[in-house]
């Protein structure tokens, strides 16, 4: 029954999200396009599906795996835990940045699963690959996303427990993005830009979030008001670059093998012939 | 009826194989890290059967909705060729998916809790809901603002990097204007604003676009509209820190 109730409320909460992109969609659509669109039936019937595996999408995240996530968080950050356990030598409080390790661990892991089951980049990584005639891969893409979340989790955590400024960590990360993009590929690039963006949705933002309060709270002088802020932050900015490496490596290994033609280089002209 | 039973089946498995990763990773940590059993598996495993035909339905949605509609849409307002119809809607797409994000809504929040710690704004819950209230009015026009931009972009056929790196120079010198407690907010909102219904309706608007306009490869100029409805928020939420 409780399970019943958690669907009604779940379903409702992401109808309420989805009113008003509807109210927009079909407001253009009735008043400005004044045409049926084509295939009116597929379209809602598809809409239906979206918003019917949404919400079960959540339930299920939320019945199974989101409360243990978030407990994860809570507990790896806790002090009992990161001295009694593993953290090897007692004291009082906690003094170097290396007995967080688990803490790492952890922000690498659940970056890279949480991204990797995302429905947004799930959708981004089927549109590249069929616009780029296959030479993008869903695959190879949703995982180099992924490994730049990891990343970025792990980088993120570091800094709130060493305390260093947000700011050096962006700007540098923009310096070496700028350096990236003058070397990648040109078409390559608006997707690399994009996946940052796609990466912080319904799965990842929650538990990063626990994980980013859990830490700012556990160590002595941080605010987790303050500190806990910035996960989210390295979560965007790290796929961009490791989106534009991959690019980068797979071009250079199909350079090697010279048969396969260039990630970028089969353009929309070849598709259309 | 094969085939469909077929690609169901492909679509599930898809979905198992995307879901692995979360699943091992969270068992891992909860035996052998912290050495803890596994609790209520019963439930564990009824919501990974849901988690599961909710991301097969989603995908098979996608398909069949949300893509066809954002390409059609986009097509019809560039055949329209009305500049302002088309600029409008992408105005009113992002401003109207930002507005009412539930992770926006929280992050405005905490904000507004923060500013009045700082004491930026009185610590009382009025002066606090009308900052929270401006702070997400902020970061959803700036989406809005995003997909115009982004929209004008494709049009015009601009290459996208300038434009980022240009955002990117802006937030890096606004960051030293900006009062402290706002700047790990400001970066954090461009995270936020993409939620999972908008990201793929915003890909294929652009997308659908590109392949409209003579000239314009989608590859290159389709993409790129969710780059800068995550640099905007940042700018627009600095910029909202330095005058409140």
């Amino acid at each position: 029954m409780e399970l019943l109730e958690h669907i009604v409320t779940t379903a409702l909460g992401t109808m309420v999200d989805v009113a008003p992109i509807v109210a927009i969609l079909f407001g253009f659509q009735f008043l400005i396009i004044r045409k049926r669109p084509p295939h009116l039936r597929k379209v809602v019937l598809g809409l239906i599906y979206v918003l019917c595996g949404l919400t079960l999408f959540l339930v299920g995240l939320e019945e199974a795996l989101f409360p243990l996530g978030r407990t994860m968080a809570r507990q790896l950050t806790d002090p009992a835990f990161i001295y009694g356990a593993w953290g090897g030598a007692g004291g009082e409080h906690l003094s170097s940045w290396r007995d967080y390790y688990w803490v790492y661990g952890f922000a690498a892991a659940i970056g890279f699963a949480t991204t990797a089951a995302e429905p947004s980049l799930i959708a981004v990584a089927l549109k590249a690959e069929k616009i780029s005639g296959g030479s993008v891969n869903a695959i190879g893409l949703r995982i180099a996303v992924a490994f730049g979340v990891a990343v970025g989790v792990a980088l993120g955590a570091f800094r709130i427990v060493t305390g260093t400024s947000l700011v050096i960590y962006i700007v540098v990360g923009y310096l070496i993005v700028i350096v990236q993009t003058a070397f990648a590929s040109r078409s390559i690039v608006p997707l690399a830009y994009d996946s940052g963006g796609v990466t912080t949705s319904t799965v990842t933002v929650p538990v990063i979030t626990a994980l980013g309060l859990g830490l700012a709270s556990t160590i002595p002088g941080r605010s987790p008001l303050i500190d806990g802020f910035g996960l989210i932050a390295f979560a965007s900015l790290f796929p961009i670059m490791s989106v534009l490496a991959y690019a980068t490596v797979t071009n250079f290994l199909r350079r090697e093998k010279k048969k396969i033609p260039e990630l970028g280089t089969i353009g929309y002209e070849e598709m259309i012939q | 009826m094969v085939s469909v039973l077929w690609s169901l089946f492909r679509l599930i498995l898809e979905a198992l194989r995307d879901l692995a990763p979360i699943v091992l990773v969270i068992a891992f940590f909860q035996v052998v890290v912290l050495r803890q059993p596994f609790p209520n598996l019963d439930q564990v495993i009824v919501g990974l059967v849901f988690v599961v035909i909710g991301l097969t339905l989603f995908v098979q949605g996608l398909e069949m909705g949300l893509f066809p509609l954002g390409e059609s849409m986009a097509t019809a307002l560039a055949r329209k060729g009305s500049l302002s119809a088309l600029l409008g809607f992408a105005f009113c797409l992002g401003f109207g998916t930002t507005v009412a994000e539930p992770a926006l809504i929280a992050v405005v929040g905490e904000a507004a809790a923060i500013a009045g710690q700082a004491g930026h704004i009185a610590d009382d819950a009025d002066s606090r809901a009308s900052y929270a209230f401006m702070l997400r009015m902020t970061v959803a026009l700036s989406v809005g603002v995003a997909l115009v931009l982004g929209v004008f972009r494709i049009l015009k056929g601009w290459p996208i990097h300038y434009l980022i790196i240009g955002g990117y120079v802006t937030v890096v010198a606004l960051t030293y204007f900006a009062p402290p407690e706002i700047v790990g907010i400001a970066y954090d909102s461009g995270g936020v604003t993409t939620s999972t219904i908008t990201v793929p309706l915003v890909t294929a608007l652009g997308v659908g676009l590109a392949h409209a306009i003579h000239g314009r490869n989608p590859m290159i100029d389709g993409f790129g509209l969710i780059a800068f409805a995550s640099l905007t928020p940042i700018i627009f939420v600095l910029i909202f820190g330095m005058v409140v």
